[in-house]
This record gives C-alpha cells, structure tokens and sequence, in this order.
C-alpha cells in the first residue's frame, strides 16, 4: 500500500491571504516595492502603503505589521531628522541654529523616503507574516529553485526570530553578571557592546556546526530533492502573477524612459 | 564490516598542534564504543575524523586511513559517507535544519535531501518515529521541543538516513536528567534492537556503563587505554585522566573502604 506523508504535512494554510501560493504572495510584494519606489514621488509610496495596510486587515495580521513598523522607528525618526535640519541647498530655511537649518522641502522630502521605506518594508512584512518559511520552500523546490538557494533563503528568514532569542538570553545573562541594560540611554548604549560580540561570535560559532549537521544530513547530494506537498495554486493566481511581473517591468521601462515624470 | 581508523594522525589546517597521533580504533556493527577523557583531549575531533567530515568540510591534515566499510573517507563524497555513518554533535539547537514547520518534516529532511520516493522517504520516517517512540512529538514545530526531545529529534533525522555507524559527539552534554535518560534510553534501545555500530564521546560515565561494550580513553590525543567497559570504567586510573568514575564504581569503592560488602 502507498504510505502517504500524514495529513499535518500536506495541510495547505487558510484564510483569504495566507491561502495564496507563496509565490502569488511573492510577486505581490515584488510588485508594492517597486511601485513604492518607481511610481512617482507620492504616489507610488502612498497607495502601496493603503494596500499593504488594508492587506493587513483582511489578512488578519494588523497588529504583528504594528510591531514590524515599530522596529523602522529608529530608521525613520534619523531620516526626519537629518532631512528636516540638514537638507543641503533648501530656499525654505525656518531658523538657524548653529550648523542646522529646518527647512520645508527638507522635512518634506524625507517624508517621502519615510513613506517610501515604510511601504516596501510593510509590503515585505505582509508577505513575511503570511507565509510560513516552510511553505515557501516546499513551493520554491517544486518549481525547480536549487536546493541550496531555497535553503539560504529559508534560513535567512529563520534567522531572524533565532537571533532576537538569542540575544534575549545574552541580555539575560549579560545582566545575571550585573551589566546595566536599562534606565537611560547611555546605560543601553554602553550595554550594547558586550551584547553584540556574543550574538555575533555565536553565529559564526553555529555557521560551522550548522555546516557540518547538513553535510552530516546528506545536503549535498546532486539532485532533487523528494517534493512531500504541492501548495494549491490556480490559473487566476498565474494570470496575476505574470500581469504583476509584466506591470513591474513597464513600470520600471517607463520610469528609466522619463515617461513618468508627469506623475506626483 | 566496520568503522576502522588506522594510524590516524589529525591537525586542524593553519595550526602547527597534532590534535590526533597515531589513533587505532574499530567500532564494528552492532557495538557500542565508549570514548571518555579530560577537556582538549580531542575527542571532538575524533568524532569529526571519524565521520569523514574532517577534513571533508573542516579543512585540516590527515595521516593514516579512516575506512566505513568499504569507503575512504578521504575520498569519499560528504552525502556518501551520511549514509554510511551519522553524526551527532552537542548542540540539539544546530542540528535541526531550522526550515521545517513540524518534526515529521524535519526527520525527512535527510531522506528526501536523497530524492528518495515520496514512499520510501514516509516509510523511513515512520520507522524512525516508531524506534525511538517519538510519536507525540511528529506534529509539534521543531523550534518548541524541549534540549533533549531536540536532540531525540536530531539523532532520528540521522537515523532516517540509515546509516550503518553513528558518531556521537557527547549527545546528552546540554541535557539535564530528564532529556539525559531520553537519549541514553533511544541508544540503548537502539542498539539492542539493531546492527548499527555507534561510537559515542561522553562525560557522563553512568550513562556509557549502561550502553557501551567497550570504553577507550584519550589523553592529549593519544588512545591509552581500551578495554571492555565494566574494566576501563572501573580503572583506578580514570580520575587520573580527568575522568570521573560512574556512581556504581564509587559507592562500591566507599562501601568496600568502610567494610561493607556490596552485591
């Protein structure tokens, strides 16, 4: 008798978003990032964000989104703040202070950056929040992706929630020994130093043992590897793929071209 | 048929210390093989040599031969040799694959990295499951299991691979009690109930008393003293060598020093 894999393994995700192949997810993210930064100065920005937020909603995961826009805080904040007092050649100044010049068209303009990031890096978070890393392999091998790209990019993305553990337990031990990590800002500051060289040796420390486990694991083997699911996917996905790809390509021909200058 | 080194002499590339010299060591199938000794006696990197992943993926010298069964590992290509002997290493947290969302996945990571069947590899993983009695465990999401059912998940991905020989690299070092008797438990399980041969570093000599035929020490790289188990770990030179004696020996030891007979 045929053994199957049991059914938790071939279980396709749910829900209105989280139930779109990971490669329509792909190319929907692939498509917000580009129109974010090709389709003119506000446009592009400001109506990616409104579809990336309203996404969020109908995909139930607004308030994980919330947490990853927080993390661009301090991003963002030093963008304002370098833009609005330093912004060379402005005709706006407001007052000077010393070497800074607050100016309007220099808080405007990094405005417009902060839009701009924020859209593509809320784009990416949707497709990050809704697609499971496993899903995303086992749909990216099934479409030929060698097995060491998919690996790299499955543990690109894993490593992100192991690393913030992993300095969640640094931090942890760092102050079992008495390191100051909170009250005011230089006390965090001066606390990052020993901090960072753990985590940092640490995975380097873990690039060799991981090495050594896959090769241990038969990784290298030449070949396929063995496809235990298929991710539903269909033609209306297909069609909007390739339409999002061919509108990608326009919208960055159109661009280079001069064609959209006319566009705010 | 067996896991033979012959005259190996081991020295990590870009350092001038032998870390090995002139080890001989036969683990055949179906038997346990115990190493123990102090720290940087290179027990690690007899796992490694042994394994065939140094100098395979960790760059180094090697003298003499380390033969699996018929292969060199010299010249023997890294997925050849997964399948002819497994590793484990210490850390449960860097042997899973970190790209699975539930455990049954992971342990088919290596059988389908061999594009076995879609059957053949369901057919391994259930067998595996099955051995090492992890059933309650296939669904949960790898990241969530606790250091010791990590590494019983770790030491089942292996295993998936049907490796003849296991190497083990002191499996239960990060484990406390409860995960320690886990594992202890699924390699005496294991080697009761199957052919593989499995050479195991370990501190915990309570632990090898119950699995290994035979105990090696290594001291400073060099084997200086192999024996049957029940006679090394007995050895009044053992804590000379950094080695701490099982419990059994030393109340045996604390009751024959106070003149009272222990059956």
């Amino acid at each position: 008798m045929t053994q199957r894999p049991p059914s938790f393994v071939v279980r396709a995700p749910t829900g209105t978003y989280r139930s779109l192949n990971p490669a329509t997810k792909l190319a929907t993210a692939a498509a917000e990032v580009v129109a974010a930064f090709f389709l003119g100065l506000w446009t592009g920005p400001v109506v990616v964000l409104v579809l990336v937020v309203l996404t969020a909603f109908v995909a139930g995961v607004a308030r994980r989104l919330g947490v990853v826009a927080a993390v661009t805080i301090p991003i963002v904040a030093s963008i304002m703040l370098i833009n609005s007092l330093l912004y060379p050649g402005a005709t706006d100044v407001i007052a000077r202070i010393g070497p800074l010049a607050p100016s309007i068209s220099g808080f405007l303009f990094g405005l417009q950056i902060t839009i701009r990031l924020l859209a593509a890096s809320l784009a990416l978070g949707v497709a990050y929040l809704t697609t499971r890393t496993g899903d995303l392999l086992a749909d990216l091998e099934r479409r030929g992706f060698g097995r060491r790209a998919s690996f790299i990019i499955g543990s690109a993305i894993e490593t992100v929630p192991r690393t913030v553990t992993r300095a969640a337990e640094i931090v942890d031990a760092q102050r079992a020994r008495g390191l100051d990590t909170e009250g005011r800002w230089w006390r965090r500051v001066r606390g990052i130093v020993p901090l960072a060289a753990p985590v940092v040796f640490g995975a380097l420390t873990e690039v060799e043992e991981r090495t050594m486990a896959l090769e241990a694991r038969a990784f290298s083997t030449p070949g396929p590897r063995t496809v235990i699911r298929t991710l539903p996917d269909s033609g209306r996905q297909r069609a909007v793929r390739w339409a999002l790809l061919l509108g990608l390509v326009l919208l960055v021909g159109l661009r280079l071209t001069g064609h959209l200058a006319v566009v705010p | 048929m067996s896991l033979r080194l012959a005259g190996v002499s081991y020295r990590y590339a870009g350092s001038p210390n032998v870390v090995l010299s002139e080890v001989d060591l036969v683990v055949e199938q179906g038997e346990v093989v115990g190493i123990v000794g102090p720290n940087e006696a290179g027990k690690s990197t007899l796992c490694l040599v042994a394994a065939g992943l140094a100098p395979g993926t960790i760059a180094g010298r090697l003298e003499g031969t380390v033969t699996i069964d018929d292969l060199t590992t010299s010249t023997a290509r890294p997925y050849e040799l997964a399948q002819r002997c497994g590793s484990l290493f210490q850390n449960p947290g860097t042997q899973l694959s970190g790209t699975t969302l539930s455990v049954w996945e992971e342990i088919a990571f290596g059988p389908r990295n061999l594009g076995l069947a879609l059957d053949e590899v369901v057919a391994r993983v259930n067998a595996v499951v099955s051995t090492l009695e992890i059933g309650e465990l296939v669904e949960r999401a790898p990241a969530r299991l606790s250091g010791g059912q990590a590494q019983l998940v770790a030491l089942a991905g292996v295993l998936a691979l049907q490796p003849a020989y296991l190497v083990l690299d002191e499996p239960t070092s990060q484990l406390d009690p409860q995960g320690t008797n886990l594992v202890g438990d699924a390699l005496a399980g294991l080697a009761a109930r199957s052919n593989v041969g499995i050479l195991v570093v370990e501190h915990k000599t309570d632990l090898l008393a119950g699995i290994a035929s035979r105990v090696a020490v290594l001291d400073a790289g060099r084997i200086v003293a192999i024996d049957a188990s029940a006679d090394i770990l007995a050895d009044e030179r053992l804590p000379g060598w950094g080695v701490d004696q099982p419990s059994s020996v030393r109340l045996a030891r604390a009751a024959a020093l106070r003149g009272v007979s222990v059956g």
